[in-house]
């Protein structure tokens, strides 16, 4: 195993991040913040408990939840993409590195990333409406496996993507609305029946549910689906990343 | 001693069927520089490009110091250094970040002595902090040098180094392609430059249309292929060559003011003696005698023209 070249390519990507804290860290932070002040403070007070959970605190997971997925995709994506992009991708490919090792330093990184936001926003919340986390442990786990995931459905993307356009489109075509729509701002039993039916179909009400569960002990659907959806969608990644690195898609002629 | 690198039957069919390679074998010693010419499109890049790894060969092998590239492409691509032709870097990293970030990429432990060294070396000391895009073309070609050093390569590639740069980074480079050589570093080394290869190669291979044409010592192939060029200048204009003359196999120019010889480069080839002593019997004065050795670039040029 190589550690020094794990080690090299996760603190390149982390060092990029503190190059860029303003659009990494703070700029998500005051979106999110944005978010409680208007859904929780202002309109919050305004709505009924959901399951028992004052409104304000209700979104706290979902809204983790979103800038997790965003962020993870976000910050994969451009790690892998950009050396693509300039061509200094070169050099990671020519060194005495295996896939898991390149994705281990790039995925790891984004992983990272992504796992502080959610700390970071949790944090944040607690200004702004009373949360509790039920249970810390599953908290912990989930939020890392979705930034795991995602930092991998991340890093598929910015090896398919071949221009900025295609970079931006998943998350902003696909993500944002699945996530708009997979209960981060309400419950989904609110939805008539046909709606709820359908929302099941889309995976990151599995998330949100699960995620909300370690909050708050209530949840859409059972937690055991939700972790099992979360691996299923882990394990999706990783057989389209061990065949990206077996055929040498987008990255060997 | 074993080859430090073993190319053998290497082919390269891309998507498209264009062959880039067809049976492509090769052998370097360890410690040589090594020329590897070729017009556009001849197949060097994509030769380099499967040895490092960037590139699947559609057939064929190659061993670096014994390792396979594909099988045992760890011990392999440890070895090998890689300076590419176009200026790949990450612009918003310091130049000392970026070449620690080579080393440790290759498996090598942090050695902030090392990475000094090969700063100073590449005059890059006083740039350390500096960030890549703030530097010039030759910098950054020096920079991709020096990541490319950074892990104490055995075999460092050399894609068209020293393209746009000044004369001064020129030499500076040449300097340190020859201490490397000489620390035992075998370097392969593409190049549109000629003088460069004739300046440094200790051989030459010429590739053409994804064939190696030929492979050789430098010396050699310029005794081989090489000509000499005598222009005797007359003190007199003449109209026509004594028929004495014209059996040494001198030649009037256009304007009958110098005789022209083509020789071969080897001694036993060239009649001078006879020369001097037909023009003394001719009664024929001369000013002035040039002589011009071919360059490797009229030899290239030559052997491109006569496989075109």
């Amino acid at each position: 195993m190589n550690f020094h070249a794990i080690k090299a390519i996760y603190m390149f990507e982390m060092a990029r991040t503190a190059r860029t804290l303003l659009q990494s860290v703070v700029s998500p932070v005051l979106s999110t913040a944005l978010y409680f002040i208007v859904f929780g403070s202002a309109i919050g007070g305004h709505m009924n408990a959901i399951d028992g959970v004052a409104y304000g605190s209700f979104i706290v997971p979902g809204l983790i939840m979103l800038t997790l997925l965003t962020q993870s995709i976000s910050n994969a994506s451009f790690g892998i993409y950009f050396p693509r992009f300039v061509g200094t991708i070169y050099e990671v490919l020519s060194a005495p590195v295996s896939a898991f090792e390149i994705v281990a330093g790039y995925v790891g990184a984004a992983a990272t990333k992504s796992v502080m936001l959610g700390l970071i926003i949790l944090g944040t919340s607690t200004f702004f409406v009373e949360v509790q986390v039920l249970h810390p442990v599953w908290m912990v786990s989930f939020l890392v496996l979705t930034g795991i995931t995602f930092s991998l459905f991340g890093f598929i993307i910015g090896i398919w993507a071949d221009n900025f356009e295609k970079l931006q489109m998943i998350p902003l075509l696909v993500v944002t609305p699945l996530t708009f729509l997979g209960g981060s701002f309400y419950s989904i039993d609110m939805l008539p029946p046909f709606w709820r039916s359908v929302t099941l179909f889309n995976p990151v009400v599995y998330l949100v549910s699960g995620f909300r569960w370690s909050f708050f002990g209530v949840s859409d659907v059972n937690i055991a689906i939700s972790l099992g959806m979360t691996l299923g969608f882990l394990a999706l990644c990783l057989v389209a990343v061990w065949w990206i690195f077996r055929t040498g898609y987008r990255l060997k002629s | 001693m074993p080859p430090i690198l073993r190319v053998s039957h290497l082919s390269k069919v891309y998507k498209g069927g264009f062959t880039a390679l067809n049976d492509v074998s090769l052998e370097l010693k360890q410690g040589e520089i090594f020329a590897l010419l070729g017009p556009n499109g001849a197949g060097k890049t994509t030769l380099i490009s499967i040895v490092c790894g960037l590139v699947n060969p559609t057939g064929g092998t190659v061993e670096v110091s014994g390792h396979d590239i594909i099988r045992d492409y760890r011990p392999a691509r440890e070895l090998i250094g890689l300076v590419p032709q176009e200026l790949k870097t990450d612009s918003f990293e310091t130049v000392w970040n970026t070449v620690s970030f080579s080393r440790g990429l290759f498996g090598k432990p942090r050695n902030d002595a090392h990475i000094e060294r090969v700063l100073k070396d590449l005059s890059l000391w006083d740039k350390k902090d500096n960030m890549i895009m703030t530097l010039s073309g030759g910098m950054k070609r020096r920079v991709l040098i020096a990541k490319a050093l950074s892990h104490e390569p055995r075999v460092l590639f050399l894609d068209e180094p020293t393209a746009g740069v000044d004369v001064e980074l020129r030499r500076d480079m040449w300097r340190l392609v020859r201490q490397l050589r000489d620390e035992g570093v075998t370097i392969i080394l593409t190049t549109h430059y000629l003088e460069e290869a004739e300046e440094m190669a200790d051989r030459i291979g010429v590739i053409r249309k994804g064939e190696l044409m030929l492979v050789d010592e430098k010396d050699a192939l310029m005794r081989r292929f090489g000509q000499k060029r005598v222009t005797i200048q007359l003190s007199q204009q003449l109209t026509a060559i004594p028929a004495a003359v014209a059996r040494t196999g001198l030649t009037l120019s256009q304007d009958g003011r110098a005789l022209l010889l083509t020789l071969g480069t080897t001694p036993a080839e060239a009649p001078v003696s006879d020369l001097f002593r037909a023009l003394a019997l001719a009664g024929i004065a001369y000013s002035d005698i040039e002589t011009q050795q071919s360059s490797l670039e009229d030899i290239f040029v030559e052997l491109m023209r006569e496989h075109a």
